[in-house]
């Protein structure tokens, strides 16, 4: 049912053409209005080898909603096949040809022997939102594209995170999570980003696990692909930031695919050593800030808004006041994430509300007692409440107009430092 | 035009001004074929994305301050709502005031397209009139909720007397029209509809209809001049100033697609005249412009004054500049209100247009005339090729790879990247007073010359990466997708 999107942190599930955009020489073709791909584009960082407002559109216009769209469609899909110089071409459906009744399918089916390969995904915007569009693109893939291999190649693992774009760290994040992976003797495979695209998307039926860090995006498709390729997958719902999580990751991974325990526990030392190294350089900045309180929120989706909370109690000694999870998490998810929370040290259990309405988590965050100048991390939304609370705040959810990333990261050892030195850069502006 | 504002309903610029998208020829052919009304546009069987009329509609509305917006629809469609609320606040900022504009959306989903949700929309109106107490309600919709014939306008109407504030339905399904700039049309028509009262008293006003009010400051100097004060609209205005713009002496734009029907409109119902001169961009725009007003608002000995005092300063700087820039060969892809108006600055800069694009073309403006901007050219032999194209890229494109040319400039994000990678030297014209008058004019011509001066990053980046195009395309002509013009046999490449 309709409901008041009152400072909205998401877009629609056509938003996903990002997700497409994501993949390398991968190019989105919409079946929808002419204004879709730039209303869900966001307005820097969105060039690339393709953009935006050069996704192939049929633009329908009123005739079409009419008469239908299938015949335009289908000369759209002709002419970018011919000008477009892509290696996968995903149509993505908006919400008028779904309501008109457009067969998108039949009219895909009829370039199945194109030279490059041509998949649909039903994103209509009332399907739901992008979070929900990216999973329906993977599944497309899945289901239109991907055969089951009887050849495995031995230690392949596909790699799989949150929403490219939606989530501002993810080339970074996704590079890192690789990396961690590579160290433990493994070989990751991922379809998104520089040097990624259609080999990987091919090497995906010969991997022996897919690992899932996300708490809860993509598990649906991670339960496809156990059925159709038969890949077991892992399921790791923290983004791992910083030492804590980092090595319990690790160990989690190693595990689960039998690399040496005395190997993992060698990785996981050198890299804390160095990690805390770098800490004890500055304590003395954490202990002795004036202006930083030991209370935090996150407004964010499920994967920073736990990810992030785990870091600050566990790493940092933070305590949590209430985060607030804004990606609409489908409710056979949250109980699972809501345990998560209450997975702290020290017995610590960090409240946490599933809310999409703005104005709510604001009145909340403003009616809480930070015992101090509150942290608050979320998206541009929070700015001017965190300026009126005299707290500190950090833009890491979207809508981001507050900072500027290429591919900045805060997963891993690393990602979790990266994450202090933006904290504390905002905190240092102040004395008290 | 023949306004009608007891229907919240706007005809569409294809059906109103016989507005078009798709054009090859050139700049004499477009106009001469709008004169025999024989000019019809042509359609596409290939296109890329362009723009939603409601980006436009709700973009124009939304920098109201403290009104709000209910977009009905998908999330898809309230996205712009997060770039609306950075905008709203970076722009109060900078003037040291503040906006709490609301832009909500209804989050629509499946079961609302096939059972309608006209009561949660109803609910959703009265929490955040409860919660924001806003000045006055856009309420408006988007394709789904006009495919299923959601009845928007019942809604409102039975709210109104709840809501205790103007309240308007606005219609803006993005299916509509291809010409995205029919949505300023909407938001003028819901402002003029909605907010505008009659006019009690004629003050020392000017309207001035623009975008992100850049250059307020020096407009107020400007005008303080001729003891007019303007009133920027709508970015930063509030809902009382609004009410009274029936009682300005004239009406004036920077960009004529963006005004037209705001000015028209008042001028049909309110007598308000509507400044129909070329744009103050470059040199004789900016004297043509100042001299209307000065025409309209009785001010014209005032008006020469200024322009006589300011030419001392500027108009040797320009023309120094000018012996640099002489023999550049330019292709340019803007809107209509700006492309034959930068034509005319780059003309009289001496730069040579080889090619101009312009995203859509309005036949006839609302008073039945061709547009100023062009007869201005005509009128000065001036002509080049010339296209109408919604921001089609891949027409860009294969005209820069053909004509080469020394500059490209362009004002839509996202459009200069393109160039650039082709190797082009792009001068983004962003901000709509990027050529606005003296000063803006010789700052204008100075950024094209250190553009094209140090062409380092378009080097760097262009010899690192591959165009998206594949060189078919490029050997194509210009207008092979456009339709008619195939099935007429008269391509003209």
């Amino acid at each position: 049912m309709a409901k008041l999107l009152d400072k909205q942190r998401y877009k629609c599930a056509l938003g996903a053409m990002q997700t497409v955009q994501a993949i390398m020489r991968a190019v989105p073709v919409l079946h929808s209005g002419p204004g879709c791909a730039q209303k869900l584009s966001d307005s820097i960082g969105s060039s690339g080898y393709f953009s935006p407002n050069i996704f192939p559109c049929t633009s329908i216009n009123e005739k079409d909603v009419v008469f239908g769209g299938v015949k335009k469609l289908e000369t759209t899909i002709e002419h970018a096949l011919k000008v477009i110089d892509a290696d996968l071409y995903v149509v993505l459906t908006g919400c008028i040809p779904e309501i008109v009744g457009d067969d998108t399918g039949e009219a895909v089916s009829h370039f199945e022997d194109a030279e490059k390969p041509v998949i649909y995904a039903s994103t209509a915007g009332f399907k739901g939102n992008n979070y929900i569009g990216h999973e329906k693109i993977i599944d497309a893939v899945i289901e239109q594209y991907l055969e089951k291999s009887e050849e495995k190649q031995k230690g392949l693992v596909n790699i799989w995170a949150d929403v490219p774009y939606q989530d501002l760290f993810w080339l970074g994040n996704i590079r890192e999570l690789e990396k961690l992976i590579e160290e433990l003797g493994l070989t990751p495979n991922t379809i998104f980003g520089y040097q990624r695209g259609i080999d990987n998307i091919n090497r995906i039926p010969k991997a022996e696990l897919n690992l899932l860090v996300s708490p809860w995006v993509s598990v649906g498709n991670m339960k496809k692909m156990e059925k159709k390729l038969g890949i077991p997958y892992l399921h790791y719902p923290t983004l791992p930031i910083g030492a804590f999580e980092t090595s319990k990751f690790l160990r989690e991974v190693g595990q689960f695919t039998g690399v040496d325990g005395e190997k993992t526990e060698n990785i996981i030392n050198a890299h804390e050593d160095y990690y805390y190294y770098l800490i004890e350089r500055y304590a003395d900045m954490f202990l002795e800030t004036r202006v930083m309180a030991k209370q935090f929120s996150v407004v964010a989706d499920a994967q920073y808004a736990l990810g992030i909370t785990k870091f600050f109690v566990n790493d940092l000694g933070l305590f949590p006041g209430k985060q607030f999870v804004v990606d609409d998490t489908p409710k056979k998810f949250q109980e699972a994430i809501k345990k998560e929370f209450q997975n702290l040290n020290y017995g610590i259990k960090a409240e946490v509300s599933f809310e999409t309405d703005g104005y709510k988590i604001h009145k909340e965050i403003k009616e809480h007692d930070y015992h101090g100048y509150p942290l608050i991390l979320g998206s541009y939304y929070e700015k001017e409440l965190t300026e009126e609370m005299f707290g500190h705040y950090l833009n890491i959810s979207w809508p981001v107009q507050d900072k500027v990333v290429l591919d900045h990261f805060y997963a891993g050892y690393t990602g979790g430092i990266k994450l202090i030195e933006d904290i504390y850069s905002v905190a240092v502006q102040r004395w008290n | 035009m023949a306004l009608n504002l007891n229907s919240s309903n706007v005809a569409t610029r294809e059906n109103r001004i016989g507005s078009i998208t798709g054009y090859i020829g050139s700049l004499s052919d477009l106009a001469d074929q709008s004169n025999r009304g024989t000019l019809k546009g042509c359609s596409r069987c290939f296109s890329q994305s362009s723009t939603c009329l409601s980006t436009c509609a709700l973009g124009q509305l939304s920098a109201i301050r403290e009104v709000a917006i209910i977009h009905h629809g998908p999330s898809g469609c309230s996205a712009a709502s997060a770039d609306a609320y950075y905008l709203d606040k970076v722009m109060a900022k900078k003037r040291g005031i503040t906006n709490n504009t609301v832009y909500a959306g209804t989050d629509m989903n499946e079961k609302d397209t096939i059972f309608g949700s006209a009561e949660s929309l109803r609910r959703i109106i009265l929490e955040v009139n409860q919660r924001y107490s806003p000045e006055a309600i856009f309420v408006t919709s988007s394709c789904a909720t006009g495919i299923i014939g959601e009845d928007i306008d019942s809604v409102v109407d039975d709210v109104r007397e709840e809501v205790e504030v103007p309240i308007a339905a606005v219609h803006c399904e993005g299916f509509k029209s291809r010409i995205w700039a029919t949505g300023f049309d909407i938001s003028d028509h819901a402002v003029l509809s909605s907010i505008v009262q009659p006019p009690k008293q004629k003050r020392d006003t000017i309207n001035f209809k623009n975008f992100y009010e850049s250059a307020r400051s020096e407009i107020i100097d400007i005008f303080s001049n001729f003891d007019l004060e303007p009133i920027f609209l709508y970015c930063n205005s509030t809902i009382e100033e609004l009410s009274h713009i029936s009682e300005s002496l004239a009406t004036t734009c920077i960009c004529g697609t963006l005004g037209n029907y705001l000015g028209n409109g008042l001028e049909e119902k309110y007598g308000v005249p509507y400044i129909r001169s070329i744009n103050p961009l470059g040199i004789a725009g900016f004297e043509t412009w100042l001299r209307e007003i000065g025409k309209v608002t009785d001010r014209s000995e005032a008006a020469e004054k200024y322009i006589e005092a300011q030419r001392v300063i500027y108009i040797p700087k320009i023309e120094e500049i000018k012996k640099e820039l002489k023999g550049l060969k330019a292709v340019l892809g803007m809107g209509p209100g700006y492309t034959f108006e930068v034509s005319r600055v780059l003309n009289e800069l001496g730069i040579e247009v080889v090619w101009a694009l312009a995203w859509h073309y309005d036949k006839k403006y609302e008073n039945g005339d061709v547009p100023p901007s062009m007869e201005y050219l005509l009128e000065n032999e001036v002509d080049f090729k010339a296209s109408v194209a919604d921001q089609q890229n891949y027409e860009v494109m294969n005209i820069l790879n053909k004509y080469q040319p020394d500059l490209y400039l362009s004002r839509h994000p996202g459009s200069t990247v393109w160039a650039i990678k082709n190797g082009t030297p792009a001068v983004y014209v962003a901000d709509e007073y990027m050529i606005f008058g003296y000063k803006h004019t010789l700052e204008f011509a100075q950024s094209i010359l250190e553009s094209i001066h140090n062409r380092s990053f378009e080097k760097n980046l262009a010899r690192r990466v591959k165009l998206p195009y594949t060189d078919w395309w490029y050997q194509q002509n210009v207008d092979e997708f456009l339709e008619e013009v195939k099935s007429n046999g008269k391509a003209i490449r």
